[in-house]
């Protein structure tokens, strides 16, 4: 496979942020009470996202190991600076429905995990590619968890009333209860799935976790003491 | 347990008590509460208790299949769990927000986390609060003859004044099976007779939250408001039939007592500076969370074992 398709593939369904790595919970389970909001929040994300990777990947050489940190939180918070500003002028109502949780863009797990873990040691179309990657399965995440809270705790899918079922909304789904349950039922039903994929003779490579020794996808992998496994992607060695 | 000669390891099982006689103990215990509330309520109630229970071990069973797990719907304790949380609603409830209670209370709260004995809330007070989360205006929504009228809870908070004999009796509205404090005390004594329950979670919950009353009630000792208090809402219902759930309260005789004053405080606390009249189902699902730290603090100290040795002996052995 291409491997930027890949990238694309790792992000959307191998190692999905939402699902799959649960990265960025906050967002995830705060402003999920619609599908909008779901999109809105996702999207937002994926610019930003994308556009740190592609300035972190081209600065990697510049930035000295021991400032990272401070370095990809200066150029994260100034793209988030950048889309609250558009957000606000453009999309008033999503502005306000997201409130605080545009500018906590700026510490989500899966913009600095990727600037960490990807964006840092790779070149810059296949770190933008990630980012696409990363955020569209984010995107995805979200917005299905919006489209279920919505139709459930409100009767209606994109702001569109659905007839027989606004008589029958449950307030709890527009509540947090509800954030965590349909994640916890979305996640089971996403692992029936590939665990059925992987019967079908279609072993999908899991998220591996610390102990199956892949730091991909975490946030603490440089400080990590334990580390099995060194993460090369490119055959550029790791620092 | 039948031939006479067998060999089996540890524990010798002697008792016939098991899962699914006591739960019939429990639904026996409760029919006094069932009868008074469909007496009370009509028809409507009858209703409620047979959906209720039969969307509880209809949902149980279809779980379990769908899971490839073991059938367990013979211990009754779906049964048991779905009467209960019928006796927490209120006769005029919507059958379809009934069925998802029940749902809500066996899927999500006592299945999803392993089934009987793993559940971490009790499930009939888990589907209980999503329904009075999810439809607040049905819920609260009590009837009395017809009328729509307030709990006594409710009026009493208002500041008027309470028939306490009609509390006692249980002629007044509320849910299906919460009015009648003298129906629950018979459940509650035949239940303490067959040794099913004993006495300290209720007796310790209810003393504590007389307690608090009495200092942070407004009132000082007054007899008529503390009775007032002691049978109205759930908490007759709640202290002998729900806190003392096996599964969700402390196994250790100190965890009981501190469970037990958790629940007297909190009661008191929801009742008396909260927003809505009622705290038990809050204040019981509340404590059963806290109930692995309480055991945890108060394992008791085995028979010959010597106390912990304090820090200072451990310093000089260093």
């Amino acid at each position: 496979m291409n491997k930027n398709l890949e990238r694309l593939y790792n992000g959307l369904w191998k190692e999905n942020p939402t699902f799959v790595l649960m990265l960025g919970m906050c967002p995830t389970l705060a402003v999920t009470t619609s599908a909008i909001n779901g999109i809105g929040m996702g999207l937002s994300t994926t610019v930003v996202l994308v556009l740190s990777n592609m300035m972190i990947s081209a600065l990697r050489n510049l930035i000295p190991d021991r400032v990272r940190m401070p370095a990809f939180i200066v150029v994260v918070a100034s793209f988030v600076t950048i889309v609250q500003f558009l957000m606000q002028g453009f999309l008033p109502a999503l502005y306000t429905s997201l409130g605080i949780y545009i500018p906590l863009i700026v510490v989500n797990c899966i913009i600095l995990g990727r600037a960490e873990s990807y964006a840092s040691k790779n070149p810059v179309i296949p770190s933008m590619f990630d980012g696409i990657g990363m955020g569209l399965g984010f995107t995805v995440g979200l917005t299905l968890i919006g489209i279920v809270r919505e139709i459930l705790g409100n009767g209606s899918i994109f702001d569109i009333t659905i007839t027989p079922l606004n008589n029958f909304h449950i307030t709890l789904f527009g509540l947090a209860p509800g954030a965590f349950i349909v994640l916890g039922f979305l996640v089971a039903i996403m692992n029936v799935i590939r665990r059925k994929m992987e019967k079908a003779g279609k072993p999908l490579p899991k998220a591996q976790g610390c102990l199956a020794g892949d730091c991909t996808g975490c946030t603490l992998s440089s400080a990590c003491t334990g580390k099995s496994y060194v993460h090369q992607e490119d055959g550029k060695e790791e620092r | 347990m039948s031939n006479l000669l067998n060999v089996s390891s540890s524990p010798h099982v002697r008792a016939k008590d098991d899962t699914s006689r006591i739960m019939l103990y429990v639904i026996i215990a409760l029919m006094p509460t069932t009868i008074f509330g469909i007496f009370n309520f009509g028809l409507r109630a009858l209703l409620l208790v047979a959906v209720c229970i039969i969307t509880c071990v209809l949902s149980e069973f279809l779980f379990e299949k769908a899971v490839g797990k073991k059938n367990t719907i013979n211990d009754l304790s779906a049964v048991v769990t779905g009467l209960l949380l019928a006796l927490n609603l209120p006769h005029t409830l919507p059958v379809w927000q009934a069925v998802l209670g029940s749902v809500f209370a066996i899927v999500v709260v006592k299945m999803l986390f392993g089934g009987l004995g793993q559940n971490f809330m009790n499930p009939a007070l888990g589907g209980r609060v999503f329904l009075l989360i999810s439809f607040a205006a049905t819920m609260t929504n009590f009837e009395f003859d017809g009328v729509s009228s307030a709990t006594p809870l409710a009026v009493l908070k208002g500041g008027d004044a309470v028939n306490t004999l009609d509390m006692l009796i249980g002629r007044c509205g509320g849910t299906i099976g919460e009015t009648s404090a003298l129906c629950i005390l018979i459940g509650a004594i035949i239940l303490i007779l067959l040794g099913v329950i004993d006495l300290t979670i209720p007796g310790v919950y209810i003393v504590t939250f007389a307690i608090f009353i009495i200092l942070f009630g407004g009132h000082g000792f007054d007899a008529t408001f503390l009775v007032a208090h002691l049978c109205g809402g759930g908490l007759m219902l709640g202290a002998f039939f729900m806190a003392t759930d096996y599964v969700t309260s402390p196994i250790t005789p100190m965890g009981k007592v501190i469970f037990g004053i958790c629940l007297g405080v909190l009661t008191g606390l929801f009742r008396i500076f909260g927003n809505s009249a009622e705290g038990v189902s809050y204040a019981i699902i509340f404590s059963n969370l806290l109930v692995p730290l309480i055991e945890k603090v108060t394992v008791p100290r085995a028979f010959g074992v010597a106390k912990v040795k304090k820090s200072k002996e451990v310093k000089s052995n260093e």
